[in-house]
């Protein structure tokens, strides 16, 4: 058994790293089906916000208590998997806690930190369940997230406080053992909260003992592995998506909306034909229609959103009973992108499926109720851009299918004819100074 | 009131500091008229040298292109930069931030490059200047005022004191709505909004942000975009507090109390 623990353990970690790594290749081959014809310049601004936005979660902190608890969780995934690195050393060599001789009196100390932490998670991961499942919060009780969103909320809520109580029963088995079998249990010193386990473990027999510690640490492992090979399904994707979404996140002013250069030539060329090159293709499409069409930055935001709902209750139609919700509208792009990586996967390229994100999967009158205010895009922590999709398919929507309500169509005429978005004589532009 | 065109300045051969880009609504729509006219009152008053594209000024394309049609945007802003390059056009300034925010930001990569202004930040170096002096008494002493961010401004364009700074001076009481500066609410009317009915909903975006405006017990909303304007004075005529409460435009509070 000692000689094959460690065989079976490279077998796991092979696999779910294998597994991790063909899922995450899809995933980023289905990002790059989008458009690339932005250039990402100044790094180092770039950076900046990966620093603010992902790392120092500055956005969060719009509501201090609960970016407080948030930043429990996030500092104990981050600072408990150092204790991960020992767990898979062990693990691969058939040591027991290997970094003990090395830092000797200090291994508690980390594993004490490791524990508050640990136990930190344990406590927000309940509040939050709370909040999830008894408070009335508005954006989390929405009727967006109904269905598997909401299972997989709660889910990645339980898989912790699960990771997190098998940490300490093998951290408390481990401490009964010391004083039966100091061999293969060194003596580590008390750790702060699993100590208080040990009372309730010393009825048990050293068998018994072995069993719940090895039992609870091989739980644990697989545990963590099985969430890694989840995340790709779930929202909790935006623990790794995070920081590049911050990365790449708009630079310059909120209010600047793309260009469509292509269009912005037809009307140069219109306007001074001298300028048109001979051999000029007219552009093929206009905005998009289903997500080939989009940057590849809006697909890896739908990827990246984890369905807070800070965007949506933030937005002026969803807050006053519109249709639209920019939630929804991200979480409608990252169910399309799911569905045409499933089609890629079967079909090597993409086979036609008769849907597109446009209609099948956001529908006219959400589009038409944005204000294009910007509310969405500020509030979310990360800054993705409900905003940015909304547009590409209102661009599609005129562009391609003249699908406009009649008093746009009526405005759009206006400008044209009038200079105006209302029907008055350019002739009368002055007036206002003329009269008194 | 004389206002001078691009067109009359380049005959007398002059050229003006800033071109005032008045606007559709500013141009047109009877109340922003009012808006218009109280900002060309300052600018007279402190003697800046300005003129007007009048006839040749067109809509920017704010409009059309934020509900899709970029087509119509390209064209629009291909003439206007035509005119405003061929004058030679420098610092423009606007009483409008979709006009603002279009010029600013949108028409650079199109070859319209020019510095500028939105009226509120120009009232406020002129009033850190001392160029704005105001009348004894203050008319708006005490006053109960807030405030309404316009999206195009504050979030879009991250102008959020510039408006406040220049209420200060009007030692009024200035009070913030409950959704105000980068959390502010919109009043409706932004991308194309303006020109079409509402989607179907529990209620109206302009008529949800009138109630937190009344909620601040103010007197005066100040706003700063002739859009907010009317969705803000239709709002609160729905609450049926149009003779409590006033829709006033930075510009109108200045001029109403200077000198």
């Amino acid at each position: 058994m000692e000689m094959l623990a460690p065989l079976i353990f490279i077998a796991l970690l092979a696999t779910a790293g294998f597994l991790f790594y063909k899922k995450a290749s899809l995933i980023k081959k289905t990002i790059l089906l989008g458009k690339s014809e932005i250039q990402y310049n100044d790094s180092a601004r770039r950076w900046k916000q990966v620093l603010l936005l992902a790392f120092g979660q500055k956005k969060m902190f719009k509501n201090p208590l609960v970016a407080f608890l948030h930043l429990i969780i996030y500092a104990g995934f981050v600072i408990i998997n150092i204790e991960v690195l020992e767990i898979i050393i062990d693990g691969l060599t058939g040591k027991h806690r290997v970094f003990l001789p090395y830092i000797g009196n200090y291994y508690s100390f980390f594993i004490n930190v490791f524990e508050l932490l640990a136990f930190g998670v344990t406590v927000v991961c309940i509040v939050f369940l709370v909040r999830r499942n008894v408070l009335y919060i508005k954006r989390l009780a929405s009727n967006d997230l109904a269905g598997w969103p909401k299972t997989d909320a709660n889910l990645i809520l339980v898989v912790e406080i699960v990771l997190m109580t098998l940490f300490f029963l093998m951290n408390a088995a481990d401490q009964t053992l010391q004083g039966i079998d100091p061999t293969h249990y060194p003596a580590t010193g008390s750790f702060i909260i699993s100590s208080n386990l040990v009372p309730l473990l010393n009825q048990f027999s050293p068998t018994t003992l072995m069993i719940i510690e090895r039992g609870a640490w091989w739980l644990h492992i697989i545990g963590i592995l099985a969430f890694l090979n989840y995340l790709p399904y779930s929202k909790h994707l935006h623990i790794i998506l995070a920081f590049p979404t911050a990365y790449y996140s708009a630079l310059e002013p909120a209010g600047k909306m793309k260009n469509m250069p292509s269009v912005q030539n037809e009307v140069l060329y219109a306007m001074d034909p001298s300028k048109a090159p001979t051999d000029a293709a007219p552009p093929t499409t206009f905005g998009a229609k289903d997500i080939f069409d989009l940057n590849w930055k809006s697909l890896m935001e739908a990827y990246s959103c984890t369905e807070c709902g800070r965007c949506s209750a933030a937005c002026p139609a969803t807050t006053t009973g519109k249709l639209l919700s920019p939630r929804k509208i991200m979480m409608a792009t990252r169910d399309r992108l799911e569905v045409v990586a499933q089609n890629i996967q079967k079909n090597t390229n993409f086979v036609d499926d008769q849907k597109t994100l446009l209609h099948d999967y956001i529908s006219v009158e959400e589009l038409r109720a944005c204000t294009t205010c910007n509310a969405c895009v500020e509030a979310c922590p990360v800054s993705l851009s409900p905003l940015d999709i909304i547009m590409e398919l209102r661009r599609s929507l005129i562009m391609e299918e003249s699908n406009a309500p009649s008093e746009w169509n009526n405005t759009f005429s206006n400008i044209e004819n009038n200079f105006a978005p209302w029907k008055f004589s350019p002739e009368d532009r002055e007036n206002w100074a003329k009269e008194n | 009131m004389k206002v001078n065109t691009m067109a009359e300045m380049m005959a007398s051969g002059t050229m003006p500091e800033y071109l005032f880009w008045v606007g559709c609504a500013g141009s047109f729509d009877q109340r922003a008229q009012k808006i218009t006219k109280a900002f060309a009152l300052i600018l007279d008053k402190v003697g800046i040298s300005y003129a007007v594209l009048g006839k040749e000024e067109a809509c920017t394309g704010d409009p059309a292109r934020r509900a899709g049609n970029e087509f119509l945007f390209q064209m629009m802003a291909y003439q206007n930069i035509q005119v405003m390059n061929a004058y030679g056009v420098k610092k423009i300034i606007t009483t409008c931030p979709h006009c603002f925010n279009t010029i600013k930001n949108e028409y650079p990569e199109l070859g319209g490059n020019y510095e500028v202004i939105h009226h509120t930040t120009l009232l406020q170096s002129l009033i850190n200047e001392g160029k704005i002096v105001l009348k004894e008494g203050g008319v708006f002493k005490g006053k109960k005022i807030s405030y309404h961010d316009s999206c195009y401004l504050g979030r879009a364009n991250n102008i959020y004191e510039a408006p406040r700074k220049v209420l200060e001076i009007l030692d009024a009481e200035l009070i913030e709505m409950k959704r105000c500066r980068s959390n502010g609410l919109c009043c409706g009317a932004g991308g194309a909004q303006m020109f079409k009915e509402e989607e179907a909903g529990t209620t109206r975006i302009n008529i949800e942000r009138a109630e937190e405006a009344v909620a601040t017990g103010a007197q005066i909303i100040a706003s700063a975009c002739p859009f907010c304007n009317t969705m803000m004075t239709d709002g609160i005529k729905n609450k049926e507090k149009e003779n409590e409460m006033a829709v006033l435009d930075i510009a109108e509070l200045i001029a109403e109390s200077m000198a």
